[in-house]
């Protein structure tokens, strides 16, 4: 056994346990133009039996490393774990993420997940992985030899380098310190539970839940800490926050020329706010210090998942595209066995899969099946363009494909990724088409198809699928009646006019409950004219 | 490139139970609704199994702000066969096409109901929940031959697996700190004095050889206390206390005779399988006396009296003298807390019932804890009028109706609910 391989059991000379491999070293220099030169061929294909063992998936790990280091493949340190089905099924249930707080509805997702799973309507994903540095990737045990080398491609190459270089998370989540602060929450929940109780804790933690999608930053990304710095702040952010929310609601009279105080008619927040739970943090006049931090934990969460939720087709499709290409190369150098082909193969395609419109299985775009096309024509575009492509990217045709896709990877959001790259070809190929739907009329029209007037439409109205700002309802924090009952305002602004759905009243009782006043919900048109009162729900019996 | 292999197969299975714990907590209400309805339509047999439990998923929606239908959408799908602009299409129904897709279903109706299943252990918990057996009293422990081990300080001996490591130690430090404060000083002082000699002299003279001797002497001397002494060891010691037993026997009474058809022994069985279950899952120390009879009553086996055939006419004395003589012949009153469960369909030799009355009366009731009697029909005989005389003299006496098998769970916790629970 080589003991190199295994960092904390070799000798530590120098301190310095992890010895990069030549492969990362070539990496400093940034991607290369063309993928370099193969090894030495094997002499024969890796083994295939379909049971794994530990020193199989080390072998095929170091055979996928060497091939994803002459892509340019960047990742972060990679983490195996094998875990059994059972285990999965708790990995799904708690949002993929190694540790959590406990609440109910992680109980249900996994009783919803274990009874599916039971009757064989689902078999479980073969892979979870984590946005963490080093980047953890399960294994399932059940797989085989065939299915651990995708699963390793896919994810702990694929994944891996989309989580250490797309700016989003780049930006917006911090892998280093997730899982401490995962532990960090989970021990905050449990001390809160023992000390308030376990239902006090839990109606807290569904209010908070209710409003976590309206918990992001979309604009002002988050600082950066560690365990134990955010440990030692929270102290100080509780009497401090405390403080300052005396400040804001304190009645006694202000003494000319000394306070300043809000003239009568202002509103407060003076700009609306679009972070309401970052806006109940620091305002709400009645939270415990322990309720504020929590409602800190969920937002903090929320903030960590937000990148993904943008990213899905980007990171699906370049996951797929590179297990495809590593494991293609691979064979056609000698690694791979055509049984293993064959078997990932299988895999592949029906991950892939997109049932057209109208099928009994469709279900809206495949992001698996849409990003994975979308690279491979971008590949496509750099080595054998069109004329077409030309005249639609040029400055994409002709040029050498890695750097090109490693930018497009780097740079983007769902949102500008298909609107920046869907080419017509694609578009042909997929067959797509729009559909108009407005609820006044009585049939849907098809607004524009795949064909030359229809391109430019159909890429702009996929690009807008894809914005969370259009898929989500855009409220924000309007008015809070400082002068009088401490009601808090909030505004819908309606996108195109679609309505909200029946919860909104239910979401307004757990907004209350956090606000600790009464919550009203105003509705106005995207021109934010003639606001309209939606809801209005009472303040929370004390 | 570095990589790490972990096999977490053997660690933190089960990450998910406190997570499940807390579901089924919150929606205990409709949980323990839909077990209740469960039991009524199980076999007897199959009383003790897993249960699917389904929950209407509106109750269990976590709300959110979403879009709802209406408003104007774009969307875009793919595979497209036969349109092209300006088609007009009539609106499908519900599912695919409508919306984007998942978002549809989210928001449409006809979703399913959430299913899921409780396990065993989960499914009896709740089954047996707030149960208990009334008036359970500590008897006297003179009977019991029940110890439990007590820990009790620290000794001077015991087997090596119950040395206390930390007391040992800090005795151990104590005694070599005790033992060796003077010689240290006293080293001290001629090592001082040592120090000055030399500073004077070339190291030859007779008061400094001498001085060393004594230093080596000392230095000895500190070197023979031994680092650990058997005297220093110290075991965790544990007592034996005697355990005051609650100790307690249940009887069951059933009635085989001719005119308890198929339907009311399932009846009659199904009830003596709740209280069975319930007993020996609650109590860990429990005796059960099976009584069967028909004209004749015998003691039989477990196995028996649930499974047996056998028939006869009725009388229903028989028993009570049967249980009678067994209980104060095996279980006396005074070490045991005694509790009888009888089901019968009520049907008895006119006779008969006068004698039953004053037997429970004069006999039995004043030795018993609480007695139970139920009913599998709802017709009302002569039996069951004379139990009722009783039940309104003795308040541990209690009787109750259940004609089918559905009441008979509810009657069940009727009769062995805890105190101050609401059924």
């Amino acid at each position: 056994m080589n003991l190199s391989q295994y960092p904390v059991l070799a000798p530590r000379a120098g301190g310095q346990a992890w010895r990069p491999s030549p492969a990362s070293e070539r990496l400093a220099g940034g991607v290369p133009q063309a993928p370099l030169p193969a090894g030495q061929r094997p002499a024969q294909p890796l083994p295939d039996p379909s049971d794994w063992t530990f020193e199989l998936i080390e072998r095929y790990h170091a055979a996928i490393a060497a091939t994803a280091g002459r892509f340019g493949l960047d990742t972060y340190p990679n983490q195996l774990e094998v875990i059994s089905a059972e285990q999965m099924m708790d990995a799904y249930s708690s949002g993929g993420m190694p540790v959590g707080y406990r609440h109910w509805s992680y109980g249900k997702d996994f009783l919803a997940t274990e009874r599916s799973y039971r009757r064989g309507h689902m078999g479980l994903a073969y892979e979870i992985v984590i946005n963490s540095n080093p980047c953890i990737s399960y294994l399932m045990e059940e797989n085989t030899t065939a299915m651990q080398a995708l699963v390793i491609a896919h994810a702990a190459y694929g994944h891996n380098s989309f989580f250490k270089n797309n700016y989003l998370f780049g930006m917006w989540t911090d892998a280093g310190s997730i899982i401490d602060y995962l532990v960090y929450a989970r021990d905050f929940v449990a001390q809160c539970e023992e000390r308030h109780g376990v239902e006090t804790v839990e109606q807290w933690l569904d209010s908070c839940h209710a409003l976590s999608n309206l918990g992001v930053d979309r604009y002002r990304r988050p600082s950066r800490k560690n365990l134990a710095r955010e440990r030692a702040e929270r102290e100080q952010r509780e009497a401090y926050a405390q403080q300052q929310v005396n400040e804001l609601w304190r009645t006694l009279p202000t003494r000319p020329g000394k306070d300043s105080a809000l003239p009568g008619n202002e509103r407060f927040p003076r700009e609306p706010e679009e972070n309401l739970l970052y806006f109940v943090e620091k305002n709400a006049p009645l939270m415990e210090p322990w309720q504020r931090e929590i409602v800190r934990i969920v937002r903090k969460i929320a903030q960590y998942f937000y990148p993904q939720r943008q990213t899905q087709v980007m990171n699906e499709g370049w996951a797929t595209f590179w297990h495809y290409t590593l494991l293609n190369t691979m064979y056609d150098e000698g690694w791979l066995t055509d049984g293993v082909m064959i078997e990932w193969l299988s895999s592949h395609t029906n991950v892939i899969y997109q049932p057209p419109a109208g099928h009994r299985a469709y279900s809206g775009i495949n992001p698996y099946a849409l990003g994975f096309a979308m690279y491979r024509d971008i590949r496509r575009i750099c080595q054998e363009p069109t004329d077409e492509d030309r005249h639609w990217f040029p400055d994409l045709a002709g040029t050498p494909w890695l750097p090109a896709l490693h930018h497009a990877m780097q740079n983007f959001k769902d949102e500008s990724f298909v609107g920046q790259y869907l080419s017509p070809q694609l578009m042909r190929d997929m067959r797509l088409f729009s559909i108009h739907d407005d609820a006044s009329q009585r049939e849907l029209l098809v607004s524009a198809i795949h064909n030359e007037e229809g391109y430019r439409t159909l890429r702009q109205t996929l690009s807008q699928q894809y914005d969370l700002g259009a898929r989500e309802p855009n409220i924000q924090v309007w008015n809070v009646n400082l002068r009088g009952d401490r009601g808090l305002t909030l505004r819908h602004i309606r996108h195109q006019g679609r309505p909200l759905t029946s919860d909104v009243q239910e979401v307004l009782k757990h907004a209350a409950r956090l606000w600790g006043f009464g919550v009203q919900l105003e509705s106005v048109n995207a021109d934010g004219e003639t606001p309209t009162l939606v809801y209005a729900v009472p303040a929370p019996p004390a | 490139m570095a990589l790490h292999i972990i096999d977490r197969r053997l660690s933190g299975k089960n990450k998910s139970v406190g997570n499940r714990e807390r579901f089924v907590r919150r929606y205990k209400q409709q949980i323990a609704e839909a077990v209740q309805r469960a039991v009524g339509k199980r076999e007897i047999r199959h009383i003790e199994q897993a249960e699917t439990v389904t929950i209407p998923r509106k109750d269990i929606r976590e709300p959110l702000f979403r879009h709802g239908q209406g408003g104007v959408s774009d969307t875009v799908h793919p595979g497209n066969s036969e349109h092209v602009r300006g088609d007009r299409i009539a609106r499908p129904q519900g599912g695919a096409g409508s919306g984007s897709g998942s978002q549809a279903s989210n928001s449409g109706e006809g979703e399913d109901d959430f299913t899921f299943t409780l396990s065993k252990e989960e499914f009896m918990e709740l089954f047996f929940e707030d149960l208990a057996l009334p008036r359970l009293l500590r008897t006297h422990i003179a009977s019991t031959q029940q110890y439990r081990l007590r820990r009790a300080g620290y000794s001077h001996d015991g087997t090596p697996q119950n040395l206390a490591l930390l007391r040992t130690m800090g005795g151990a430090l104590g005694r070599r700190i005790a033992l060796t404060r003077a010689p240290q000083r006293e080293l001290k002082q001629l090592q001082a004095q040592l120090d000055a000699l030399l500073e004077q002299d070339d190291g030859t003279s007779e008061p400094l050889i001498e001085l060393r001797q004594r230093i080596e002497a000392l230095q000895a001397r500190i070197a023979r206390v031994a680092f650990l002494d058997p005297i220093d060891l110290r075991f965790r010691s544990r007592t034996r206390v005697p355990d005051p037993s609650n100790q307690a026997v249940m009887f069951c009474l059933m009635d085989v005779s001719g005119s308890m058809d198929q339907a009311r022994k399932d009846l009659a069985k199904r009830f003596f399988i709740l209280l069975y279950l319930f007993l020996t899952r609650h109590y860990e120390k429990i005796d059960i006396v099976f009584i069967r009879h028909h004209t004749q009553a015998a003691e039989v086996s477990e196995d028996e009296f649930f499974h047996s055939q056998e028939t006869g006419g009725t009388m229903v004395s028989s028993a009570l003298v049967l249980l009678d003589q067994t209980m104060r012949a095996r279980y006396p009153a005074g070490d045991w807390n005694i509790y009888v469960a009888q089901a019968s369909d009520g049907d008895n030799f006119t006779d008969d019932n006068a004698q039953c009355a004053s037997l429970l009366a004069e006999r039995i009731l004043p030795q018993v804890r609480y007695y139970a009697y139920v009913q599998v029909v709802q017709e009302e005989q002569g039996l069951w009028h004379a139990y009722r005389q009783l039940a309104r003299q003795h308040a541990h006496f209690a009787l109750r109706k259940a004609s089918t098998a559905g009441e008979i769970y509810p009657v069940f916790r009727d009769l062995f609910k805890k105190e101050g629970v609401a059924v």
